[in-house]
């Protein structure tokens, strides 16, 4: 089997000491594949952020290694970190960040220019990943003149942008209607049938039904998970029409 | 599921006969609700003996051909006017298997929550992936398939709200013991709930 794209071994974090003492995650062990969607569920306060965290390197463990395509990031330099982040790995935070003094193309083309590619290469990138999620008509908006689900879309695009290996998304969904979250969805699903991996983190099944594989935290632990399916397991399929 | 009222909005399209209803129902409706022609030839009884559709001849090959009335026509839009009542629908078994859980001793409710969570889920899953395969311009089929997700959503939504009220009330009022968990080698839940002390 070739190397996982995602790995977390025995992961751990706590914060804080003695009274405040919060054990966030629990031996934590997750492998995510090239070509695969992990959807992450769980109740609020279960980990799911902290998790997404350290997965993208943003925070570091307090037990245990995280490993992007074999290489363990806890022992990398900061610069590289940083490197890496840029390169392979797009993250979605749960509240949004986008620049606003930046318009939705420069917020979007940022990670492409902060690693040296030129601003009209980087814009270009940027304007077909806008587009993969509907929204480059906004492309020349600054964030204060978008809706809330705007926003989050451009958040996405963000992240998508380039050729990124694996994309962490926490709550990507949260402000959008049915439909856009779907179209979302199926971006992030396309993206993943090319060859990334992708972790989602939501609150709805619907959504997290688009993944290859289910798992669900609670109190730092994870308490279960569907497997990952083989397509002749599928119940219905046998009996619908087609 | 009204048979009745999806045979007339086929016919309100023109006139049909037996097999191609049954044909055409199961497509719109992507063979969630298989039909046996037997239930078509009864219903077209029906619907001609209380004169909502009619006989219109027979083609070469001996099909006979029904046709809607006026009045089966005004059966029909009174049925798009009115919502569907949710009491009309037999009792949920998972309901009543869940209220029989938290009162029978000895029973893990929270694994049988758990183990039922998993498998909506998948069951979510597979509509999913119907959907992705689905053909952009076969909206009715779309929307069955939408029902069949929302409906699981919502089923998953209700079990997560049982797992917190189960897991509220063995904080105040400690529960019968469980027998040893059903599921899979899961880390036991019970134990972990006090041990932040959050809140
Ligand atoms: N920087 C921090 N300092 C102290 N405690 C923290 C910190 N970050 C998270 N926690 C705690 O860790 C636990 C897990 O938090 P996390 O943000 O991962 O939850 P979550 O599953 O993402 O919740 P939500 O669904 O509400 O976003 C919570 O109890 C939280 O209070
Ligand atoms: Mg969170």
């Amino acid at each position: 089997m070739s190397t996982p794209v995602l790995e977390l071994r025995g992961l751990g974090r706590t914060y804080g000491k003695g009274e405040t003492r919060v054990e966030s995650l629990i031996g934590i062990d997750l492998t995510v594949a090239a070509g695969e969607l992990l959807a992450v569920m769980g109740p609020s306060g279960s980990g799911k952020s902290t998790l997404l965290m350290l997965a993208g390197g943003l925070d570091a463990p307090t037990t245990g290694q995280v490993l992007v395509e074999g290489t363990e990031i806890t022992g990398l330099s900061r610069r590289r970190q940083a490197a890496l982040r840029r390169r392979s790995v797009g993250y979605v935070f749960q509240d949004l960040n986008l620049i606003p003094a930046l318009t939705a193309v420069e917020n979007a083309a940022l990670p492409l220019e902060l690693d040296g590619t030129s601003v009209r290469k980087a814009r270009a990138t940027a304007l077909a990943a806008l587009a993969e999620i509907g929204i480059e008509g906004l492309a020349d908006r600054f964030p204060d003149e978008m809706s809330g689900g705007q926003q989050q879309r451009v958040a996405i695009a963000r992240a998508l942008v380039g050729e990124r290996r694996l994309v962490l998304a926490d709550e990507p969904t949260g402000a959008l209607d049915s439909v856009t979250g779907e179209a979302v969805l199926r971006v992030l699903r396309a993206r993943c049938d090319a060859g990334a991996a992708a972790v989602l983190v939501t609150h709805e099944a619907r959504h997290a039904a688009w993944a290859d594989r289910v798992v669900f935290l609670r109190d730092g632990r994870l308490v279960d998970d569907t497997g990952r399916q083989s397509e002749a397991e599928s119940l219905l399929a046998k009996d619908v029409r087609g | 599921m009204s048979i009745k009222h999806g045979l007339l909005a086929l016919l309100d399209q023109g006139p049909r006969y037996g097999y191609q209803l049954r044909a055409e129902f199961e497509s719109r409706t992507g063979s969630t609700w298989p039909l046996n022609v037997g239930q078509v030839y009864t219903t077209l009884g029906r619907l001609d003996r209380d004169g909502l559709a009619q006989p219109d001849g027979e083609d070469d090959e001996g099909h006979v051909f029904y046709r809607i009335t006026d009045a089966g026509r005004r059966e029909l839009h009174a049925w798009f006017d009115e919502p569907v009542s949710r009491a009309d629908r037999p009792r949920d078994e998972l309901a009543i298997k869940l209220a029989m859980a938290v009162t029978v001793p000895g029973v893990d409710v929270v694994a049988v929550v758990q183990h039922q969570r998993a498998h909506t889920l998948r069951m979510l899953q597979d509509y999913t992936r119907l959907k992705m395969r689905a053909a952009d311009d076969d909206l009715a089929w779309q929307l069955v398939l939408e029902n069949l997700v929302f409906q699981a959503e919502a089923e998953i939504r209700w079990l997560d709200h049982c797992e917190a009220r189960i897991a509220r009330r063995d904080l105040t009022a400690p529960a019968p013991a469980p027998l040893p968990a059903v599921s899979d080698g899961a880390p036991a839940v019970r134990g972990g709930r006090t041990r932040k002390g959050r809140r």
